[in-house]
């Protein structure tokens, strides 16, 4: 009781509103509230609202859930999503050096994502990867802040994956205008001045597996996960490429945003 | 070529087949499921549209199931939680990039009659709050959480979430009070 008489915050009206006050203060708190009218209209005013906001909401619990809402809906469609990405996979591996002419026979059929994103993703590497000056508009030195930039204007978290172990540095990055929207383009470094890309934008949340695509000396490596689409770009060195993707892929994997 | 994905899948089906690790996912499973009806809630509280507050919650399902071998215990109600507060987040980054075509009219004006003007209004006054703070006021006054959880959720101190409530409810108080909104604060 020896603090009864300290002025009672703000904090601890809110506090004392939802249940959050610790139990030493609450003879303090109801005291000040029984001397001060106006803090005591103002707890009411409070409460009155969590009541109307319960009054308006709260019977939506009680609804039926919708079906689409089941779990076994859902995880019946994510069953038959898992085999799909599986069977790209496999049918990718079989396939092997044709997958890039595999890509594009399925480009032909419908207009594919993946063929969108890797032509911008290549027009982006050509017009920058000259560069000497200034091919980003945010230095690599700079990571926290470019990540965080950049995941604001594309609306999912970004990651800039770490291909030190590859030899590679992180040039820097910058915005890009995409085809859904914004898109993030991180450029890489080896030490002999070969240059990496990788593009990112929001994708239709259809998972897929690699596709590696060749545009004369240049190729590119494409793949979707969650909400991104992913084009690895650069020399046509297939198995570079390869590695890069792969340890992109592998650190990008995080699961959902927190 | 064969990349991660098909062993990724493979991996996780010999996961749930092992006993230990099938009876973790149940309770993973039903603690996921006894969460929809007050993620329904929440959600319908936070958009104000019975499609978009279901499809907020679809997705917020398909990625918690996608992902539970990223949950490791704790609380999944929370987490769920917070997968909805940042699918929300990310949606409403998305409108933002689109010009919106709005009546303008007297639809901010507060209702003083009708059996359900009590209703309307806590919605528009729930529209006129900034999203953050929104989601603050929602997830202590109608969900029940814990400050410190609602910190947790949001990745912000608690201090932040407080003041989030503190300005939630002053800005209410003075919509319901009759007064024109003001110029939303942004962040």
């Amino acid at each position: 009781m020896t603090d009864r008489d300290l002025p009672v915050t703000e904090d601890e009206l809110h506090a004392y509103v939802d249940g959050e006050l610790p139990a030493d203060r609450r003879a303090a708190v109801e005291a000040w509230l029984s001397a001060h009218p106006d803090d005591m209209a103002r707890v009411a005013k409070w409460r009155a609202l969590s009541d109307a906001v319960h009054a308006r909401y709260g019977e939506v619990a009680a609804e039926p859930i919708p079906v689409r809402l089941s779990l076994g809906q859902i995880e019946r469609a994510g069953r038959s999503w898992k085999s799909i990405a599986a069977a790209a996979a496999i049918a990718a591996f079989l396939i092997g050096g044709l997958a890039g002419w595999w890509a594009r026979g399925a480009s032909a059929a419908a207009p594919d994502p993946a063929h969108t994103f890797t032509t911008e993703a290549l027009e982006a590497y050509k017009l920058y990867v000259i560069e000497v000056r200034h091919p980003v508009e945010v230095p690599g030195s700079e990571a926290a802040h470019l990540v965080q930039w950049l995941s604001k204007r594309v609306g999912y978290k970004l990651q800039i994956p770490d291909l030190q172990p590859l030899g590679l540095t992180l040039v820097g990055g910058r915005l890009l205008p995409g085809p859904r929207g914004a898109a993030a383009f991180f450029m890489y470094e080896g030490k002999s001045g070969d240059r990496f890309t990788l593009y990112s934008t929001r994708s239709d949340g259809q998972d897929t597996a690699l596709r590696y695509n060749v545009e004369g000396p240049l190729a590119s490596l494409y793949w979707a996960e969650g909400d991104a689409a992913y084009v690895v770009s650069g020399e046509a060195d297939r198995d570079r490429l390869h590695k890069i993707a792969e340890t992109a892929y592998a650190q990008l994997e995080r699961g959902p945003t927190r | 070529m064969v990349f991660d994905l098909a062993t990724r899948c493979v991996a996780e089906e010999r996961g749930s087949k092992t006993g230990a690790r099938a009876q973790v996912v149940s309770g993973f499973r039903l603690g996921v499921e006894r969460a929809i009806p007050a993620l329904r809630r929440y959600a319908r509280a936070l958009t104000r549209d019975v499609e978009i507050a279901d499809d907020l919650v679809q997705d917020t399902l398909v990625r918690a199931l996608r992902s539970e071998h990223l949950f490791h215990g704790g609380n999944v109600r929370s987490w769920l939680y917070t997968i909805l507060t940042n699918l929300n987040r990310n949606r409403l980054r998305s409108l933002a990039r689109r010009p919106t075509m709005a009546l303008i009219g007297d639809d901010d004006a507060p209702d003083m009659a009708g059996p359900e003007a009590g209703g309307r209004d806590i919605e528009r006054a729930l529209a006129n709050l900034v999203d953050d703070q929104r989601a603050a006021l929602l997830l202590v006054v109608l969900e029940g959480l814990t400050y410190r959880e609602v910190a947790d959720i949001q990745g912000v101190p608690v201090g932040t979430v407080m003041s989030r409530l503190a300005r939630a409810r002053a800005q209410i108080k003075a919509y319901l009070d009759g007064e024109r909104p003001a110029l939303r604060r942004v962040k």
